[in-house]
């Protein structure tokens, strides 16, 4: 059981590991093919949908 | 940092979480000067997101909203996924979970303070079928819809923002309307839906806790997914715990921290922590490692 335990432990903290490197992965993927752009030039502009003028 | 003093900390942490909340309320909207002005920020942050939900077509926010972001990009017609903000979201999720529901989120906050209004309160206990909402709202109206209902040009609009989100209501067109003249004449039938919709979600949050966070929320639902990998997370001490069920009583939630501490819906509040008798439960932040109780009592 104690065994069970620790491996469900060591494979959990491996997922963490994987998911902050592809996070980071895909932040930086995202930023090279120019999504900031789009973001950016969406938030500084009213947003007429969310204030409810669409 | 020894046991006690993490215990202390955790306990420390959950008491002053409303002083928190204001904190990283004012933080993601510290241009307080744009609601005089009638106009929003405009200055490089607007590229970078904030943890919570909040409107960037707030005057006073200082980032964009992952949800409207994310919305954004994939209604672009350059693009039909945005790596940017899901990899932020990733991000965050791992690093944080729904603590950022929690903590950090000032619609989460709005709903906190609503919900202290005093009245008679009632248990959600009962609509937890209703949690699974949220989730076909982050599919159908942030990702799928905007993804794949485009005109001609390959644009979408974001259907989440516009059809559902009482927060650009709130903290956009509200403040905004009463500023400024051309707004104020050209919020139409929309406007009036969600203003509808804040309402039925203020009176629901003075008369059950969270309700936003609980059923509708997009956001709340990605951090609930993640909840379950977050390093931050609460840690029960099986040797001190004794058995009372004071922490699900206690829990608004409507979870038992005892049998499932990475529940995605606890938003790590820490009204557990607080009201523990046996102070056996604490927030714990790191990778996954075993914890057992070896007996040191």
């Amino acid at each position: 059981m104690k065994g069970v335990i620790k491996l469900f432990h060591r494979k959990k903290a491996v997922i963490q590991g994987a998911l902050l490197i592809v996070a980071v992965c895909m932040v930086c993927f995202g930023t090279m093919r120019g999504e900031v752009d789009s973001v950016f030039s969406k938030a500084i502009r009213l947003c007429l949908e969310c204030v409810g003028i669409g | 940092m020894d046991k006690n003093k993490k215990k202390k900390t955790s306990i420390i942490i959950s008491r002053f979480r409303g002083g928190i909340q204001a904190g990283a309320a004012l933080l993601t909207n510290i241009h307080l000067t744009n609601f005089i002005k009638g106009s929003i920020y405009q200055g490089k942050g607007k590229a970078v997101c904030v943890p919570g939900l909040n409107c960037y077509s707030c005057p006073a926010a200082a980032g964009a909203c992952p949800i409207g972001a994310f919305q954004a990009v994939v209604g672009a017609s350059k693009f039909r996924f945005s790596y940017y903000i899901s990899g932020f979201l990733i991000l965050l999720g791992v690093l944080m979970g729904r603590f950022i529901c929690g903590f950090l989120c000032p619609f989460g906050w709005f709903q906190d303070l609503l919900h202290k209004i005093p009245c008679k309160k009632f248990s959600t206990k009962k609509l937890k079928p209703l949690r699974w909402i949220k989730y076909i709202v982050l599919l159908l109206t942030v990702i799928l819809l905007p993804a794949f209902l485009v005109n001609d040009v390959g644009m979408s609009d974001p259907i989440f923002c516009k059809y559902i989100c009482p927060q650009g209501v709130l903290e956009g067109a509200m403040p905004l309307s009463i500023v400024n003249e051309g707004i104020r004449q050209a919020l139409g039938v929309l406007f009036t839906r969600k203003l509808i919709i804040l309402l039925v979600v203020v009176v629901l949050s003075i008369l059950f806790y969270r309700p936003f966070c609980k059923w509708i929320c997009p956001l709340g639902s990605f951090y609930a997914l993640m909840n379950k990998v977050s390093l931050l997370g609460i840690q029960v001490d099986d040797c001190r715990c004794i058995s009372c069920g004071k922490c699900a009583r206690v829990c608004k939630m409507d979870v038992d921290i005892t049998k499932t501490p990475d529940h995605t819906e606890c938003i790590r509040c820490g009204k557990c922590i607080k009201e523990c008798p046996a102070e056996a439960l604490r927030f714990r932040y790191g990778f996954s490692k075993n914890n057992k109780c070896k007996g040191d009592k």
